[in-house]
Order: structure tokens, then C-alpha cells, then sequence
């Protein structure tokens, strides 16, 4: 079979490297052994082929399309449904009303009669089943579901973002540095990164958010502070595999061209060797995002994030730890944990997707 | 091998001394006022925390010197008592850190163990299949199952598992790991331990067979590509005999690495998943304790994780050696 499909691989022209694929099937229906190279063989750049590759996927696909709903639902659906704020309390329909009749008699000797209506706002609407005025139906304090779910998501989507944003940018430096010069800052840098691979993630994360709390930091930024730390000790990861990539391509001929040329090292790395890294860069990005955004619900689901005021989805979920909630009230905790479950999924899906297209050696 | 190994063991003790820096710094930023209403509001939910006891953690950690030199001090203090496993004494709990750890770290373990032995025992045959049949429906469905499998937050997954398996069909408990009503005795506590922990049990095996389902088969086609496997079919070899007898061996040698790597984080609990069912292992005692701000325990707990993931890197080498003949330790 692969001996196959590589005796009909033809090279373009004889100067031109380009990637080429095979049409499949000849036009005229027959071959033609002369000039049939040219009819055959279509040129393709290399991100149309990993473009192609990558739609060919069907899961790619899927991915694609969760995420790109879950982005519209998030951070187009506040602006289409207005009805409630995420931190609103729907007091509208327990207001109570008290009556009393007051009579007493005046100094003409007539008898008064007054009606006294006190009218009281009783509790939230809390526990609401889903209705036209809260599609989702409210939860115990009285809030809207789909309002928080939309707030938290937004949240929940930037946060991920930034923080991949953050780790990558710091492990291609440091990363970059270590593979390039070697010796003993690359020492220095992988005894670092060994260093804080073996912190423990969550629990220290855990402490972190205790020291928070102790230096009276807001709790709807405490969760900015925490996945900013938590990016502080997560960049070995990329780092190595950086270092790891620009340790092989260093030693190509292309990077002697570049010595010969008489580039500066910064331009040597980072305009040279690390976009070669950036395919495995990218799906490693992909594939972290859907794990960010694990974290940061885990870290709200124990409470270190925000107070309950301010909607995230860990939160939400958070409130099936009471009974009560588990067993009756599906809507208030189910939506947020399906909402984590398509956005990771989504994310993985397109990253084992973008792996597959973006390896040189796959053949499908 | 045996250079190479002290070697390890160095970087070992330069590891677990940054990461004890690391922890430190982090306990020491907090405010001692802080850290002094903490204790007071133990106290009041019941502890017994005296003064002296204050006075000595102080002077364990160096609380009460803001200079840089007596930083320097408090931390050498603590490192010293940490080689000797001297943790201190648990605030919250009343009794040395290390005794805690001892006494909750079984329940961890037992629930460990037995996710990890479902886990290999499920993943492995899962993984082969999806290989042999790559790009088979078989293949498809096992990936999108697993992949769902990875995606799934564990703190979500439990609270299904629980409301479904405890609430709705009542065939479980929901929390806890023994029953109080009944006392048990012998064959029958076990029975009732592993009544409780079947929950918990299955949530981590959900949640962990993906990962691992993915290296199987990922390894398995890389092995299947290569050279001997085509000479063992050349051969004439039955394709039972091949995938199992040629591929499969040597898919194992990660797959035993990584199991080794693996051995003692079984030991450091799973935070979220005990505390939804609320069992009484090492990571829910430490989420308790450092929800009520507990230093000595906070500081000894992950000193000790520190410790269990150096080991674990260190046994995953040593295990590739041992295993794969073909490599060899040097420098």
C-alpha cells in the first residue's frame, strides 16, 4: 500500500520544493506519459494542504463548530438577551401582600375604618423551574441560570485564553534560550523547569489562593491573580518541547546560512528557529486551552475564585454539593458543566485535528 | 548505573530544596495577623490551640523576624526540622502532620490503586483495537469516546455519577466511606468499604482511561509501522501472533514506565474527587486544613507531593532501563 502511494508521489519541476498532491482523478481519463506531470499534479502551499487536511477530519469539524456556538452563546448572547443581568435577583413574583382593617372611633363618635396594605417583598424567586421569564430557571438565590451561564463562560473563555497566551510566550523564551545557547544556562533554565514540574499544581494553587485572601484581594479578581501564577509555574512544559525542536534544527544547514549572513542571535531565534517550532507550538496551545479551562472551573468549583455574585461556571456546579440542589435542581448545575464539557471537547477535538494536518509525515 | 543513579538522587535533593524555597516564600508572604485570626477561628470552631503552640510554630518558621537574615533563619529552621520528618503539629487536627498523612493516605491509596488497576485493565485492550482497526468505525468511536472521557471535569462528572447512582437509583451511598448505622466486623467492613468506594472509583477511572487509551494506541501504531513487524508477517506469522506476541511487547515498555512513574502519586489523594463524596482520604484533609489555613499541615503536605512527584520521575527512568534492554543509563 505505502510503497504504492510513494512510486506515484511525483516531484514538481526540478528546482521547486513545493508540496504537492495528487489530483484524483485525470480529466481526460487517460494517461498520458508525457505531459501528463503537468494535468496530474496541482501545486499547493503547505497551509492550504493543512487547511485540506484539517476540514478533511470530521471531528475537526465538529470542534469547530462547538466552539464557534459556545463563543456566539457566550459573547453574543448577553447582548441578545437582556431580560436579566447575571447578578440580578429576580424579586417579581413573591411580593406579598398584607391587610389589616383598623378601626377606631373619632371624636364625632363615628365609627373610621381604615385599611392598612403592606406590601412586602417576601424572598427572591429562588429555585424557579424553566419558564419563558427565565429559560433556564433561577437558582437558589434567585439569579437567572442562562444570564450566569453566559457571564461565567465569557469569563471562563478569556481567562483560558490569556493564560495560554502568558505560558507560551514565556516557554518560547526560555525555551528558546536554553536550546540555542546550551551549556549552562540551559543547565540553569532545565534545573528550573524540573524545579517547578514537581510543585504540586493544585495544592499550591490552594495556597495561593489563601495568601490572596490574606493580602485582601477582591474575590472577583482572585481568579485573574491565580491562572496568572498558575501560568508563572506551567511554562516548562513548552519550554522543553522548544528546546527540545531548536536542539535539532540549530544544527541545520539553513541556521549555518543564517551565521554566514551575520544575523543577530535574537533574529537567529526568533525570526529562524522558532517559527519552525510553531506547528507543535500550536496544537500545544490548542490542546492546553481545553485544560485551562478545567482548571479554572476546578479552582471556582473549591471556591478560590470569585464569590457566588460573580458567575463562573465552577461555581455554578458548585452549588450540587447541597443535596438538596443535586437531586432536584438540574438545571442550575447541569448547564455549566455541559457548557466546560463542549468547550474542552471542542478544543481537544481541534487540536488532535491541527496535529494530524500539521504532521509532515501523516499521509492522509 | 549506579553513578547515574546518584547523580539522579543529587538533582533530586536540589529539586525538593526549590520547591521547599518556593513553598516557604509563598507561606511567608502571608500577613501574621492573618495567619493569627486563622488559629483564632479555629479555636473557636472547636480546636485547641494554645499559645505556646503559636509561640513555637513562630519560632519554627521564623514568623516573627521581617528581616531578610531572619527569613533566611526561619526558613533553614524548617529545613532542618524537614529532614528529620518533623512537620510540625496539624492545627486543625491536633496531632503531627506526618501522623496525619499516615492515617488518611490509605484511603487515598486503596481508591488509587484500584482506578489504576480498571484503568490499565480497560485502556490497554481499548487502545489495541483502535490501533489494529486504525481509521475503522471501531477506531472512530473509541477515540470520540475517550476523547469525551478527557474532557469531562471531574468535579461535574461526580456530581452526575453520584446524583445518578446514589439519588436517583438509590444502589450506592452517597458520601462517606462506611456505613455508621451498622457495625461491621472482618469480610463484611471490607465489603461495605468497597460498596462506598465504587463511585469513586469508577469517576476516576472515566476520567483517567483516556489519557492512557491514547498512549496504548499511539505507541501500538508506531510499533506496528516499524520494520520487524512486517518481516514478522513476511514470515508467515498469524496476525494474533503478531500484534501480540511482536507489537504488543514492546507498546509495553512505555506503558510499564509510565505505571512506575505513576506509583507514588497513588499515595497524594485526589482533592475534588474525595471531597465530592466525601471521603476521608489525604486530599480532602488537605483541602479542610488549608481551608481553615493550617500552615504546618499546608507546608507538610506538599513537601510531601514535591516529594512523591521527584519519586516518581526518578522510578519512571530507572523503570525504562530495567524494562528496555536496549537502553542503557549513562553520563
Amino acid at each position: 500500500m505505502e510503497n504504492m502511494e510513494n512510486k506515484e508521489n511525483i516531484t514538481v519541476e526540478e528546482n521547486q520544493i513545493l508540496p504537492t498532491e495528487q489530483v484524483e482523478e485525470n480529466q481526460n481519463g487517460k494517461k498520458e506519459a508525457d505531459d501528463s506531470i503537468e494535468r496530474n499534479v496541482r501545486l499547493m502551499s503547505p497551509g492550504r494542504m493543512v487547511m485540506r487536511r484539517f476540514f478533511r477530519s470530521k471531528l475537526s469539524i465538529v470542534g469547530l463548530v462547538m466552539l464557534v456556538s459556545l463563543f456566539l452563546f457566550c459573547f453574543l448572547g448577553p447582548v441578545c438577551y437582556t431580560k436579566w443581568e447575571s447578578n440580578e435577583i429576580d424579586y417579581s413574583n413573591r411580593v406579598e401582600y398584607a391587610t389589616t382593617e383598623i378601626e377606631f372611633v373619632d371624636e364625632n363618635g363615628k365609627t373610621q375604618v381604615f385599611y392598612q396594605v403592606i406590601e412586602t417583598i417576601k424572598q427572591p424567586n429562588a429555585f424557579a423551574k424553566p419558564s419563558l421569564e427565565h429559560p433556564l430557571g433561577t437558582d437558589g438565590q434567585g439569579w437567572d441560570n442562562l444570564a450566569r451561564l453566559m457571564e461565567g463562560g465569557k469569563v471562563s473563555l478569556a481567562i483560558s485564553f490569556i493564560t495560554v497566551f502568558i505560558i507560551t510566550i514565556l516557554g518560547i523564551i526560555f525555551g528558546g534560550i536554553a536550546g540555542y545557547f546550551g551549556g549552562a544556562v540551559d543547565n540553569i533554565i532545565m534545573r528550573l523547569c524540573d524545579i517547578l514540574m514537581c510543585l504540586p499544581g493544585f495544592p499550591i494553587l490552594l495556597v495561593v489562593g489563601t495568601l490572596l485572601e490574606s493580602m485582601g484581594i477582591a474575590s472577583q479578581f482572585r481568579i485573574y491573580y491565580l491562572m496568572g501564577f498558575l501560568s508563572l509555574i506551567s511554562w516548562p512544559g513548552v519550554a522543553r518541547l522548544v528546546r527540545g525542536q531548536i536542539l535539532s534544527l540549530r544544527e541545520q544547514e539553513y541556521m549555518v546560512a543564517a551565521e554566514a549572513m551575520g544575523y543577530s542571535t535574537i533574529r537567529k531565534i526568533f525570526k529562524h528557529l522558532i517559527p519552525n517550532v510553531m506547528p507543535q507550538l500550536i496544537v500545544n496551545m490548542t490542546l492546553s486551552l481545553g485544560s485551562m479551562i478545567l482548571y479554572e472551573a476546578s479552582l471556582s468549583f473549591l471556591g478560590l475564585g470569585a464569590t457566588a455574585e460573580f458567575a463562573a461556571w465552577g461555581t455554578m456546579i458548585n452549588s450540587a454539593n447541597d443535596l438538596n440542589v443535586l437531586q432536584n435542581y438540574f438545571n442550575v448545575w447541569g448547564p455549566p458543566g455541559i457548557c466546560i464539557i463542549i468547550a474542552v471537547l471542542g478544543f481537544n477535538f481541534i487540536g488532535d485535528g491541527l496535529r494530524d494536518a500539521l504532521d509532515p509525515k501523516a499521509r492522509r | 548505573m549506579i553513578k547515574y543513579i546518584l547523580k539522579r538522587l543529587g538533582l533530586t535533593v536540589l529539586i525538593l530544596l526549590g520547591v521547599s524555597l518556593i513553598i516557604y516564600v509563598l507561606i511567608r508572604l502571608m500577613p501574621v495577623d492573618f495567619i493569627e485570626k486563622k488559629i483564632a477561628e479555629m479555636n473557636q470552631g472547636g480546636a485547641t490551640i494554645d499559645q505556646a503552640t503559636i509561640d513555637n510554630m513562630k519560632a519554627m518558621y521564623g514568623l516573627t523576624d521581617d528581616t531578610f537574615l531572619g527569613v533566611l533563619k526561619g526558613y533553614w529552621s524548617w529545613l532542618t526540622k524537614l529532614v528529620q520528618f518533623d512537620f510540625g503539629t496539624s492545627f486543625k487536627y491536633g496531632i503531627p502532620v506526618i501522623d496525619v498523612i499516615k492515617d488518611s493516605m490509605g484511603i487515598s491509596f486503596a481508591v488509587a490503586l484500584l482506578a489504576t488497576i480498571f484503568e490499565f485493565m480497560i485502556a490497554i485492550p481499548l487502545g489495541i483495537t483502535a490501533a489494529t482497526h486504525q481509521y475503522s468505525i471501531r477506531d472512530y468511536v473509541v477515540t470520540v469516546l475517550v476523547m469525551i472521557g478527557i474532557s469531562l471535569p471531574s468535579f461535574f462528572f461526580g456530581q452526575v455519577l453520584k446524583d445518578l447512582f446514589a439519588m436517583k437509583l438509590g444502589w450506592f451511598p452517597n458520601s462517606g466511606l462506611t456505613d455508621a448505622t451498622k457495625d461491621l466486623t472482618g469480610f463484611a467492613k471490607l465489603m461495605d468499604y468497597a460498596w462506598h468506594m465504587f463511585v469513586p472509583v469508577l469517576t476516576v477511572v472515566i476520567l483517567s482511561i483516556g489519557g492512557r487509551m491514547r498512549m496504548t494506541r499511539t505507541e501500538m501504531l508506531e510499533v506496528m509501522n516499524s520494520d520487524y513487524i512486517r518481516t514478522a508477517r513476511a514470515k508467515g506469522l498469524s496476525e494474533r501472533k503478531v500484534i501480540y506476541k511482536h507489537a504488543f511487547r514492546n507498546t509495553l515498555i512505555p506503558l510499564v514506565t509510565s505505571l512506575a512513574g505513576l506509583l507514588p502519586s497513588l499515595f497524594s489523594g485526589a482533592i475534588i474527587t474525595e471531597q465530592i463524596f466525601d471521603l476521608p482520604g489525604i486530599g480532602n484533609l488537605a483541602f479542610q486544613a488549608m481551608d481553615a489555613g493550617d500552615i504546618p499541615f499546608i507546608m507538610g503536605y506538599n513537601m510531601f507531593l514535591a516529594l512523591l512527584s521527584v519519586m516518581g520521575v526518578l522510578l519512571a527512568d530507572l523503570m525504562y532501563a530495567v524494562v528496555d534492554p536496549r537502553v542503557k543509563l549513562t553520563d
